[in-house]
């Protein structure tokens, strides 16, 4: 049986976090009242006119240096013109050939491919490239119901980057790793809040098979209707599966536009080559194309560090493990919680304060459904609790009791210590008196260790441990105990 | 004597004498509508009681303080109708906000007073488009007024305005002025806001004065120029005070006149009162020049590509969905927008919108609209190479007289023909001036013939000087139909 190879290419919609709209002063919101946030420009009255959102335009690039992307001097506005009832002007405002953002490409890393296929990662440290971001303008919402279609144009003229990648993706997978690492850096930028579930950000996957050894593409099927990352990778499964089935029946693909159905699993024809549109593109006569240096200059030094340079760093500067980095470079905040704990005090291992911050931080936030930001233990304080289990002030069992403690009334470790009389005696004076003791009121004790016993030793720390009313270091007793024995 | 008849000049010096109001010439103005609007037709709509409020507050110390000025149709008004001349916008829409030149025109002091008759949606020439009702020429009531802006002509060349507010796409204020026996100025594209002027051609468009002479147009022009924030094509500059050159005179202005102008077709009258123009323009002291515009023959084939073109998407809207005109009962959305779409606009509209579909379509993109692109440079070029040689150019404003209504209704590019002198400063961005320069008779009735100077991209000052001393050293402006 031949081998396929699946080429896919996504084309992601990513509503900028603005102030206001892309052409107009309305605000942008989430949960208004239908047809509140609206003026003349967004609900495209005759007469009105657009303006450029500059907030806008740095967002997009400071996004696009973010992903390695170059900005061409001269960016340019286009017409889309389309008939569809929640586009105002029936044509979209957007970029042609003078894209803000061109090249770059979106690191794949472990921890952003799906839980299951971590282990089975087929292209480790791969970077997905991109062809180009443009920005352009979003249209309304139309909501079908009994009483006919409804129109809300409050969505209308939100500022939109297209993120448009290489046919560059080989499996569902790499499409989930590419969405999550693209949403995680977005993110990070400060660009867009990047929720699937509102919207914010939307996903067209391009996909086609062809036979091992054949040069040609196989016919582009486009893929809508995607509303969750989950849902990509799933339709992409069932997209694979059925157009190599169809072409080892020898059925001639052709280019089309299908929907996803999420809940039957499967994808419908929308429209096939012969009913795709005409978008008759052409230069906007209303924005004037638009010099990017001085911008590019503007953004430059508000780019962020990478999600990847960051889990890069950490590695090196941290040596946690490439896991443990992704995991603390998943969310801005958390990284920078955790280098705030690792700063409190450098002597205090960066890697155990890891494990700390990973294993027992984030699960409790997690049982206890938290956000870090509403977190009662506050980096420094995780650094005094790991710096009394490296000085041997605390075992590791009391500082996870200790932990819970902070964690659910936000005090600092020392003082739960102290209250707890978690206290370890390690000062050898304090526990000579306890050795001494327990030797001289069991000679028959120490003889036997003496004849070679030495399981003795067990039992007598045992006895030194109870007299010290458990609060002897075990590891300081133990080599104290011997000394006097021997 | 009615104030209707009066100019702006004349009706300031009264006003800041207290010898009238402003509530004075919005009575005259209505009584002349009421009498002469039956016939003349240059006006849709009238709110005489929102102008009488408007006049009863007004500042007459401001520059245009208390002087009604019509507006054309296609310019937004705040709840005022806005048809643009177009059954799709006849039946339902009230305008919700002010054009940007509308609160520069009230920032002056002005007050929009009536809703001028156009072409629809400003395609045309003759005002014929209008799908509201006809518009007939003051001068000869069986002729057009020309078009688009012949409702703001006619208006003002039959005192039933003091001054208008026209757009000029390919001609559409100084043609329609020219054939009405008024002044009309056509700025540099970006010096006049388009924001609210309801968009043919985007990069074409402008709006500006129709008066019944230079100096009014020069202070109307004073209160439309000017940065507006809202519409990113206007320019940033300051704004000189254009009446400043009234009345300075062109000794040794150079004007020049392009050979490619003065070819085969234009009427023998109006051929006659220009050259009798440059004799009266040398006498004043200019000096006339033969120029070359090399690419004059294809400013109308690219024209009609890239007006319609932009045209196509800036009607796209116009859809049945939010305003305008809704088709009854249609069988789904695809059906609304082509019924909606099918009985709101007129063959005219219908026609471009075809045109510019056809013309931005893949395959035949760079052919058509590239191409003409790489013409507009070239025409715009010919400007630049022109004006180092003169501060001016002149040539009739239109190579025939307006011709009789129904004339030439099926034969629209008879129609597209006429405008080969006003298109090309449209396409270069220039600035030009229309100005009355003489009559010709055809049947028994004297018809306005117009002069058209052209000037350098924000030189509107230079435009007001010639056509002033010009103006003020004939009697053609003072005549009435």
């Amino acid at each position: 049986m031949p081998k396929y190879i699946t080429t896919i290419g996504l084309e992601v919609h990513a509503q900028l976090n603005t102030r206001s709209k892309m052409f107009c002063p309305c605000p942008v919101g989430y949960g208004a009242d239908p047809n509140t946030q609206t003026c003349p420009t967004c609900l495209g009255l005759p007469g009105a006119l657009p303006v450029l959102n500059l907030e806008a335009i740095e967002k997009t690039v400071l996004a696009g240096m973010m992903l390695g992307c170059s900005t061409p001097p001269i960016s340019k506005w286009d017409r889309k013109n389309y008939f569809y009832p929640d586009m105002p002007k029936n044509y979209q405002t957007t970029q042609f050939d003078l894209p803000l953002c061109l090249d770059g490409g979106v690191p794949l890393y472990d921890l952003a491919y799906p839980k299951d296929a971590q282990k089975s990662i087929k292209n480790p440290g791969k970077v997905v490239k991109l062809t180009r971001i443009h920005l352009e303008e979003d249209v309304g919402k139309s909501t079908h119901s009994g009483i006919g279609t409804q129109l809300d144009f409050n969505r209308a003229g939100t500022p939109l980057m297209e993120i448009v990648s290489e046919p560059d993706i080989e499996s569902a997978e790499e499409a989930f790793a590419y969405l999550i690492s693209l949403r995680q850096i977005l993110i990070y930028g400060g660009v867009s809040d990047a929720d699937m579930e509102k919207g914010q950000l939307r996903c067209d996957v391009n996909i086609s098979v062809r036979p091992e050894g054949q040069k040609e593409l196989g016919a582009k099927i486009e893929l809508k209707n995607l509303n969750s990352i989950a849902a990509v990778r799933r339709a992409i499964h069932h997209e694979v599966e059925r157009q190599t089935e169809a072409v080892m029946r020898g059925e001639k693909l052709l280019q089309s536009t299908r929907r996803w159905d999420d809940d039957r699993g499967e994808t419908q024809l929308m429209r096939s080559k012969e009913d795709a549109h005409d978008y008759r593109y052409f230069p906007c006569p209303d924005l004037l194309p638009i010099r990017t240096a001085s911008i590019i200059e503007r953004v430059h030094p508000r780019v962020p560090e990478s999600p990847h340079a960051k889990r890069a760093r950490f590695e090196q500067d941290y040596s946690v493990s490439a896991y443990d980095a992704g995991v603390l470079t998943s969310d801005k905040a958390l990284a920078a919680w955790f280098e705030e704990a690792v700063a409190a005090d450098a002597k205090v291992p960066a890697k155990k304060i890891a494990n700390w911050v990973i294993n027992e931080l984030l699960g409790r936030l997690n049982e206890a459904s938290s956000a870090l930001e509403n977190s009662l233990v506050k980096p420094t304080a995780l650094n005094e609790l790991v710096a009394c289990v490296e000085s041997g002030k605390i075992s590791n069992t009391q500082a996870k009791e200790v932990f819970d403690e902070m964690f659910s009334s936000g005090e600092t470790a020392v003082a739960i210590i102290k209250k707890k009389g978690f206290e370890q005696v390690s000062d050898t004076g304090a526990l000579e008196a306890f050795c001494d003791q327990v030797i001289s009121a069991n000679p028959e004790k120490v003889a036997e260790f003496k004849a070679g016993n030495d399981k003795v030793l067990n039992w007598m720390t045992g006895q030194v441990m109870k007299a010290s009313g458990g609060k002897a270091n075990p590891k300081v007793l133990s080599e104290l105990l011997r000394a006097k024995l021997a | 004597m009615s104030l209707a008849t009066e100019t702006i000049v004349s009706l300031r010096k009264r006003l800041l004498s207290k010898e009238i109001t402003s509530a004075d010439i919005v009575r005259d103005l209505a009584q002349a509508i009421e009498k002469k609007n039956p016939t003349i037709g240059a006006y849709l709509s009238v709110d005489t009681e929102a102008a009488l409020k408007e006049a009863a507050c007004a500042d007459v110390s401001q520059p245009l303080g208390g002087i009604p000025i019509a507006i054309k149709d296609n310019i937004n008004v705040l709840g005022q109708p806005c048809t643009c001349g177009s059954k799709m916008l006849a039946e339902n829409y009230t305008s919700p906000y002010n054009a940007g030149s509308i609160n520069r025109l009230r920032e002056g002091g002005a007050i929009p007073m009536g809703r001028a008759n156009m072409d629809e949606f400003a395609m045309g020439s003759s005002t014929e488009n209008s799908a509201l009702g006809v518009t007939r020429n003051p001068w000869d009531h069986e002729r057009i007024p020309g078009g688009s802006s012949g409702g703001s002509a006619a208006a003002v060349g039959g005192d039933l305005a003091i001054a208008a507010l026209g757009s000029d796409t390919g001609g559409s204020i100084r043609q329609p002025a020219a054939y009405c026996g008024c002044v009309g100025l056509k700025p540099t594209y970006g010096s006049v806001s388009r924001y609210g002027l309801v968009a043919f051609a985007s990069s074409l468009d402008q709006i500006g004065p129709i008066t019944k002479t230079v100096e009014d147009a020069a202070l109307v022009l004073n209160h439309l120029c000017g940065k507006d924030q809202r519409d990113s094509t206007s320019l940033d500059i300051s704004v000189p005070d254009f009446t400043a050159s009234i009345g300075q005179e062109i000794k040794g202005l150079r004007i020049g006149l392009p050979k490619e102008y003065f070819i085969a077709g234009i009427h023998a009258g109006i051929s006659a009162a220009v050259h009798q123009a440059v004799k009266q323009l040398e006498s004043l002291g200019a000096i006339i020049e033969e120029i070359s515009l090399p690419h004059t023959d294809v400013g109308i084939a690219t024209y009609y590509i890239l007006a319609p073109a932009e045209a196509s998407a800036n009607l796209s809207r116009f859809d049945g969905v939010r305003y305008g005109h809704r088709a009854e009962n249609p069988v789904d959305v695809l059906d609304l927008y082509m019924k909606s779409r099918a009985e709101g606009f007129g063959p005219e509209v219908k026609r471009r919108i075809l045109l510019g579909t056809y013309v931005l379509s893949s395959g035949y993109y760079d052919a058509y609209y590239i191409k003409a692109q790489r013409a507009r440079t070239l025409i715009r070029q010919d400007f630049t190479e022109a004006f180092k040689k003169v501060d001016i150019i002149l040539s009739p404003t239109s190579p025939v007289p307006p011709f009789k209504l129904g004339e030439h209704q099926d034969d629209p590019l008879a129609h597209y023909l006429a405008d080969t002198f006003t298109i090309p400063p449209n396409l270069a961005g220039l600035p030009a001036l229309s100005v009355p320069c003489g009559f010709v008779n055809e049947g028994g009735k004297d018809l306005p013939v117009g002069l058209q100077f052209v000037g350098k991209a924000l030189d509107e000052a230079t435009l007001l000087r010639v056509g002033h001393a010009y103006e003020q050293s004939t009697e053609w402006h003072l005549r009435k139909p």
